[in-house]
């Protein structure tokens, strides 16, 4: 591992100034995505800001809302009683990532901001857009198993790994963060971006700015939520297909819904057009198979990922019937 | 004891005994001071000695951590870059924690951090400064074993044993945390550590043993 000047700040403005400056200094949070990194040689900060001095893990209720400060614990914010009260689905995704030894270090920020698995991205003997731009995409003709069905670019097929990211999404999340010039919102949904022509550039979060915390609106998703992942074992693997559903329901018809996918694009992917069709409709297989096929429009497959246009519906119909007590 | 354990290093060619590391330091102070003036601000170069948790240490700097390791305090002086993992093993010859793949993905380097269980491998050490880690070493009393460690050997929950320290160490915060009440829910808190050697209904058998058995662990 390269050698790097280290920091832990406890004033956040310190932090901030520290990062901004230096094209070559990183935060560091938890450690788990960054140092997997550094050991590989993907990453080789010269200077980290340690940010775990900082007063950002708070878990508290907000006008309308709870915010979770960006170094909660993800095994803290699982358990957390105010989350399992009013954001169940995010309890349930947090719950499905990585290892109960790793949601024990890893951070909130961290988490939004962890890079993709994509085994091209890993391997610096390999091509990579996103690692080393111009490279090329050593994916896209490769070894494609895990890799999108939507969104992609001519230049990067890799998706966001994350599991909380795709709760966070469907439940109109925000994200506060700030940076030299002060503090500015960001919605969830614009917070990670496509790949496009640059795939270096893997969120929206500008160069020196740091995630305060992560906000979530109160909502009726309370009851009906169902945060279903498929992976290749029972425990302890990335998604291939995951899918947040979250339905408020009046008697037996749908009153709306909250729907998105892991595993599938460059970011957490929510399927507004797909939740659109269940307002109304009764609670029933019918209903959401419908809610399926429109959510699947203009998915597109590579040679090993194929399987993902038959579990990605699979998946939504299985996640929305288990939300509605129907599965 | 302090002393004994005053020792540093990560990198191949740096041997942990505190004279070596005393010299080693004197030059490390003067090259870092060179590079250190050429490139950053002046600010940065006093920072290495004392006050270097708000300010940058150098990057060749050795920067001094007091640890708590299995009731002990250690104090250390170390590169940021050295994880918890190979500070135990290679510095202090705690070698009970094992190295699996040293990427988070098997758990056999599973310690506990102020109670917690991590993984030690992705860990850098001195960030825990001011923390108490409890590595296998620290598990039983004395030469009575730990419930844990007890009910692993009556229930056969190894075969080669590498992955049992971190076995161990996961099952005890397991039960703490109230994630043992079924199967099910063992084997699924428990999914963090890998047996390559398949020991895992035994395990579970043992988990499940001492937390029903009410023991405190
Ligand atoms: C074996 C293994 C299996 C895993 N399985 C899963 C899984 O199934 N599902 C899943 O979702 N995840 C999984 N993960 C990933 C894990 O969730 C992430 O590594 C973790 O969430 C990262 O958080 P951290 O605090 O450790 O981040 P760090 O490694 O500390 O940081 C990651 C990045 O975020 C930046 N950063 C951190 N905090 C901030 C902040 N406040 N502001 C700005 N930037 C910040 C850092 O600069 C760095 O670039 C797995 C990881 C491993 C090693
Ligand atoms: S050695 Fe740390 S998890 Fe494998
Ligand atoms: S006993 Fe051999 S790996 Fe578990």
């Amino acid at each position: 591992m390269n050698q790097f000047q280290y920091a832990r700040p406890s004033k956040q403005k310190t932090a901030i100034e520290a990062i901004a400056k230096d094209p070559n200094a990183q935060f560091i949070a938890g450690g788990t995505n960054l140092i997997d990194l550094m050991k590989r040689g993907v990453m080789a900060p010269e200077k980290l800001i340690d940010i775990n001095r900082l007063p950002l893990r708070k878990i508290e209720k907000e006008n309308n809302g709870v915010r979770i400060g960006a170094l909660a614990l993800n095994s803290v914010v699982a358990e957390d009683k105010l989350i399992l009260e009013r954001h169940p689905l995010l309890a349930q995704a947090l719950k499905s990532g990585a290892s109960a030894q790793l949601r024990n270090m890893a951070t909130v920020g961290g988490n939004m901001m962890q890079r993709t698995r994509c085994p091209y991205f890993y391997d610096t003997a390999m091509p990579c857009n996103k690692r080393e731009p111009g490279t090329g995409c050593g994916a896209m003709e490769g070894f494609n198993r895990m890799h999108a069905i939507f969104g992609f670019s001519d230049k990067c097929i890799a998706v966001n790994p994350s599991d909380m990211n795709v709760a966070l999404v469907a439940l109109d999340a925000s994200v506060l963060v700030a940076g030299p010039k002060g503090e500015r919102r960001i919605p969830f949904i614009e917070f990670h971006r496509l790949p496009g022509d640059n795939p270096e550039v893997h969120t929206n979060l500008q160069k020196g700015e740091l995630i305060l915390s992560v906000d979530i609106p109160d909502g009726p998703y309370t009851k009906h939520v169902h945060y279903l992942k498929v992976r290749e074992r029972a425990s302890f693997a990335f998604a291939l297909v995951s899918v947040a559903a979250a339905l408020d329901i009046d008697g037996s018809t749908i009153k709306s819904a909250r729907l998105a996918m892991g595993g599938v694009a460059h970011k957490p992917w929510r399927l507004t057009e797909a939740e659109k069709t269940l307002v109304g409709k009764p609670v029933s297989e019918a209903s959401f198979q419908q809610a399926a096929e429109v959510a699947m429009r203009g998915a597109k497959a590579f040679e090993h990922n194929a399987f993902k246009l038959i579990l990605g519906p699979n998946s939504i119909v299985q996640a929305l019937k288990t939300a509605a007590g129907i599965a | 004891m302090a002393d004994d354990k005053h020792c540093g290093g990560a990198s191949e060619e740096q041997h942990s005994c505190s004279k070596h590391n005393e010299a080693r330091r004197d030059f490390l102070k003067h090259s870092s001071l060179l590079t250190a003036l050429a490139l950053t601000p002046s600010a940065a170069v006093k920072a290495a000695e004392n006050s270097w948790d708000e300010k940058l240490a150098e990057k060749f700097e050795q920067v001094r951590v007091t640890l708590n390791i299995n009731g002990e305090k250690n104090k250390l002086s170390i590169e940021p870059r050295v994880t918890l993992l190979d500070l135990l093993r290679e510095q202090l010859n705690l070698t009970g924690t094992k190295k699996g793949c040293d990427y988070g993905q098997c758990g056999a380097c599973t310690v506990h951090v102020d109670g917690e269980r991590i993984n030690s491998c992705l860990t850098f050490a001195v960030m825990l400064e001011g923390k108490k880690i409890t590595t296998i070493e620290g598990l039983a009393d004395g030469t009575d074993l730990h419930p844990m460690q007890a009910a692993f050997i009556k229930h056969d929950g190894f075969q080669c044993g590498y992955c049992t320290p971190g076995q161990i160490m996961s099952a005890v915060a397991c039960i703490r945390e109230g994630h043992a009440n079924s199967e099910e829910e063992v084997r699924e808190y428990m999914s963090g550590n890998i047996c390559r050697c398949g020991a895992y209904p035994n395990i579970v058998n043992a988990i499940l043993e001492v937390k029903n058995g009410g023991q405190k662990v």
